[in-house]
């Protein structure tokens, strides 16, 4: 480049080489907390493996935990009560959210559509705590904990996550496709369900696997919801059950270091399912963009 | 519409139960459409409403000076935001504090140096970090801010005119300092926000990190509490109604703090978005 070079001599002034040191510092800088990033994720996955290798086996994910004062056990109930709380509650917040998002995007006048965004946005961006204590006001307090509690809690988390998503998506749906439905005499509600609808279902559900993702994370909204369990393996929504994120929780505060090694196991587990689950749904979504878009 | 279109003569017209049908389905769509959009604010209203009213015991007994006291005496019934309102505010700074440098270096990285391969993997491994469970984190400020910020910034060069300082013979810094940060400016900062409102909210990582200790101090290696995890960690062994009317009293406290931190940062985002469409 020209510019590396001073205006009549073909040495560096010393201002543009302190310009150009300057430059190469800040791109060092740059370049060094993006390899952080990189670096502190692969720290975060290589030292929870490594904690957690001792605790995994067979046992730990068959088993419930061993009664006191002996070894062994798993965390069997835990991985079940995930996944029903997590079912349970995607049953709740994926409809609900797909709805939102065809008012926003099909019917809703611009103003009042910006307003709905708006609460979604405020209801993703509250405390996920909150939303454990409004639930535990609204239907824990008098009748006791359930796992359903908690996937109305988590489906409070998933909902603004679900809709936004879906959203999004409704909006790459080309124009030109409504009103080819539309002239061919489809009425508004056939052109939504049988045109808009299937057009993005990829990214719907590319923006499902993500609030699942975020979900079964999620820890403050199942304390009060549903934490207090038997210690038995139940697929019933209606018994409160033990969840990974909580057990988690539980087993880094015991004294016990073997319980320690279960947290980290549990955790390994917990993130393995989060990167594969975000992972494939990131690259699901950017494949759809691409086919959308192009 | 309809009348015009029905004067209009057309060579086969609906069968009339179709044409019913189309207009009950019509409405019935946008109706249940619009009943979701409705439901979803009714909740937000149905959870400011429900902590308050678990709150209002507390609220009452203490007033307002519960804001301003300090202290968490369970025996004696004296309650106090005063420090937890400190180590939340102490705790979020000093995550931001750290966060943002390291994403807005990131974002520049990803949006003006990255090679176009590494871009996208780079992109997507900070992403996954943000996704990784804060219960699996005791870290969390810079895994929170990271990809809102990234996001911001990326891509930046490709749809303005940042190459003319370049071409004109900037560096690539002065570029970036000259024209890209303030162009940026009011992006980045509801992109702080965003990103500390999740902080302040952060309520199991909080708990498992800091532990419980009392009083105000400066430092951030004494153990302190923050407003979510006093309330994570004391919530199920609260023995007295006032005292659990207290707990819930501090996440009033966090409601209004992080609303307002939140609806700031839309605010500024949608301001911002709009000086983007209409400006360039």
């Amino acid at each position: 480049m020209a510019v590396d070079a001073g205006r009549y001599s073909l040495t560096l002034s010393r201002r543009t080489r302190r310009r150009k040191v300057v430059n190469l510092l800040m791109q060092a800088l740059a370049t060094l907390a993006a390899l952080a990033a990189v670096a502190v994720l692969a720290l975060v996955i290589v030292s929870v493996a490594q904690r957690a290798a001792s605790a995994l086996s067979w046992d730990f994910f068959t088993k419930t935990a061993a009664t006191f004062g002996q070894s062994g056990g798993g965390v069997a109930n835990a991985l079940v009560g995930s996944l029903v709380i997590v079912a349970v509650a995607t049953a709740m917040a994926v409809p609900v959210g797909i709805l939102i998002a065809l008012y926003v995007s099909e019917f809703a006048p611009p103003r009042v559509g910006d307003l709905v965004r708006l609460v979604l946005d405020v209801l993703n961006g509250l405390p996920s705590i909150i939303i454990g204590i409004f639930v535990y006001g609204l239907l824990v307090i008098g009748s006791g904990q359930a796992a359903w509690k908690g996937s109305f809690a988590l489906a409070i988390i998933m909902l603004p996550l679900v809709a936004r998503a879906t959203q999004e998506v409704l909006a790459l749906v080309p124009g030109t496709l409504r009103e080819g439905a539309l002239a061919l005499g489809a009425s508004r509600w056939r052109t939504v369900l049988g045109v808009v609808l299937p057009t993005s279902f990829g990214g719907i559900l590319t923006g499902t696997v993500l609030a699942v993702a975020r979900a079964a994370g999620e820890t403050a909204p199942l304390l009060f919801t549903t934490s207090i369990a038997a210690n038995a393996v139940t697929w019933d929504p209606r018994q409160p059950v033990l969840s990974i994120p909580y057990d988690i929780f539980v087993l880094s505060e015991s004294p016990d270091p073997a319980d320690h090694a279960r947290a980290w196991a549990l955790g390994f587990v917990l993130i393995c399912f989060v990167l594969v689950t975000s992972l494939s749904a990131r690259l699901l979504l950017a494949r759809y963009r691409k086919r959308m878009e192009g | 519409m309809s009348a015009r279109v029905s004067a209009v003569p057309s060579t086969q017209p609906l069968p009339e139960r179709r044409r019913i049908g189309d207009r009950f389905g019509d409405l019935f769509l946008h109706g249940l459409t619009g009943a979701a959009a409705v439901a979803a604010a009714v909740l937000l209203g149905a959870i400011a409403w429900k902590i308050f009213q678990l709150a209002w015991p507390a609220i009452t007994k203490y007033g307002f000076a519960f804001v301003t006291r300090q202290g968490w005496d369970t025996v004696h019934n004296k309650f106090g935001a005063l420090d937890l309102i400190w180590g939340t505010a102490l705790t979020s700074f000093a995550a931001l504090l750290i966060a943002t440098p390291l994403s807005i270096a990131i974002g520049l990285y990803l949006s003006e140096l990255a090679p176009r391969g590494a871009r996208t993997v780079i992109a997507s491994l900070v992403e996954l970090l943000a996704a990784i469970p804060s219960v699996v984190l005791g870290l969390w400020g810079i895994l929170v801010l990271g990809p809102f910020v990234g996001q911001d910034l990326e891509p930046w060069l490709h749809r303005h005119l940042g190459f003319i300082p370049l071409a004109l013979g900037a560096t690539r810094w002065e570029m970036v300092r000259g024209v890209i940060l303030p162009y940026t400016r009011t992006g980045v900062s509801a992109a702080i926000l965003l990103g500390f409102g999740r902080a302040i909210g952060e309520a199991i990582a909080v708990t498992q990190v800091i532990g419980a200790g009392h009083g105000i101090h400066w430092s951030l290696f004494v153990t302190g509490d923050t407003l979510a995890s006093k309330l994570a960690e004391q919530y199920q062994g609260a023995v007295s109604n006032i005292q659990i009317a207290s707990l819930v009293y501090l996440a009033a406290i966090l409601l209004v703090i992080s609303l307002l931190v939140n609806l700031t940062a839309l605010f500024i985002v949608r301001r911002f978005s709009h000086e983007r469409i209409g400006g360039s």
